[in-house]
């Protein structure tokens, strides 16, 4: 990867960086690890559980690698865990390290959640399991309102981003647009509102 | 063929989920149930709800309507559909990423796309909730889950262990 860089001052220093980070763990190390992480990431929020084993723990990368990682899992579509696996797993030891890592996360969760809904589906008709399963549905709704909320602190307490929010929450949920002409408007609007302006204000939500 | 036709709609879900799998929650309900009619609302609600009680990301559940409609060549579409384009933008992107370290696109793009983010996940939750919350039971449920989650550090899947608890208790 260092190969099709420019060679200038910054670059090198980056890709001497890279190869601090390359070689630290083999494809078979990045599966194992992953796979424990797939299997043991409970209730959500992966992300942690990453930068615990990943950075704390092991010490695969540090700290501001890992944050570069999540601005770009964040900005891509896709889901922020796939896309750190990926990451995280290009980092250490390139195409087949990125394939180890994605591999690792989903497949324990898909065998575990398939397991779940093959045995929900064949007990559908048992009055408590359906019980069961409506309460764990309005959990899930408690869940995912929570995690939004705290995901969004930040821009629910600035104007600016709240209007954003409030815009995109009523296009999607209200009036029931499109989710790709929301993104093809509403997104770049956005983005247009946070460019960085000379003597503008700068940062902030 | 409908294998394929799963393939089709997960792969244009993966490249839409900007701010991840809550995000997308209202067009997969869109096209899932209203459009291609594989699923009831009430069996979306239910399988997005087993996710939360697997290991890993949550969307993993797509691996269950995939399974639902066409079989295990369904589940393996929608997992591929789902996380192969999205993953492969992702790879291209990490090789070049550090070169635009400070750029104010990747700035005005990181704080500009947040608060998309966000309404898309409140609309997420919004499009989840009106296909699953059927009673007063299940709003208490709901409420109580968030508040206890916004109050104290817990590990979420023991609140989805207690609702269903609570649903059994409520059903019986």
């Amino acid at each position: 990867m260092a190969g099709s860089r420019d060679p200038s001052a910054q670059d090198a220093a980056e890709s001497a960086g890279a190869v601090a980070t390359q070689g630290r763990a083999s494809s078979g190390d990045i599966l194992v690890a992953f796979l424990l992480l797939g299997a043991t990431s409970f209730g959500g929020g992966v992300v942690a559980y990453l930068r615990e084993a990943l950075v704390a723990r092991r010490r695969w990368l540090d700290d501001a690698r890992f944050l570069s990682g999540l601005e770009l899992a964040q900005i891509l579509p896709g889901l922020n865990a796939t896309n750190m696996s990926v990451y995280v797993g290009e980092r250490l030891r390139g195409a087949r390290g990125a394939l180890a890592a994605v591999l690792g996360m989903i497949v324990p969760g898909t065998i575990v959640v398939m397991a779940l809904g093959m045995l929900a589906q064949s007990q559908r008709h048992l009055p408590d399991v359906s019980s069961v399963l409506a309460g764990v549905a309005a959990a899930a709704v408690g869940l995912t309102l929570a995690t939004t909320l705290q995901i969004g602190r930040r821009q629910l307490a600035g104007l600016r981003s709240l209007a954003v929010v409030a815009v995109t929450f009523a296009a999607v949920g209200f009036l029931h647009l499109s989710l790709v002409i929301v993104l093809v408007t509403v997104g770049p609007f956005s983005v247009w509102l946070y460019w960085p302006r000379a003597g503008g204000e700068r940062g902030g939500a | 063929m409908l294998a394929l036709q799963v393939l089709a709609v997960f792969s244009l879900l993966s490249i839409l989920a900007v701010g991840g799998g809550t995000a997308v929650l209202p067009e997969m309900k869109a096209l899932v149930v209203d459009r291609f009619h594989w699923l009831t609302p009430d069996e979306f609600g239910r399988i997005y709800s087993l996710g939360q009680l697997a290991p890993g990301p949550n969307m993993l559940m797509v691996s269950v309507i995939g399974h639902r409609v066409a079989g295990y060549a369904g589940a393996v579409a929608a997992l591929v559909g789902f996380f192969l384009p999205a993953g492969l933008l992702a790879y291209a992107v990490t090789r070049v990423w550090d070169r635009y370290s400070d750029s104010p696109l990747k700035v005005a793009c990181e704080r500009g796309l947040a608060p998309v983010t966000i309404g898309l996940m409140l609309a997420g939750t919004l499009a989840l909730g009106r296909t699953v919350i059927d009673s007063a039971d299940d709003v208490t449920i709901a409420a109580a889950v968030t508040a206890i989650l916004l109050a104290v550090r817990i590990n979420p899947v023991f609140l989805i262990l207690g609702g269903g608890l609570a649903g059994y208790l409520i059903g019986s």
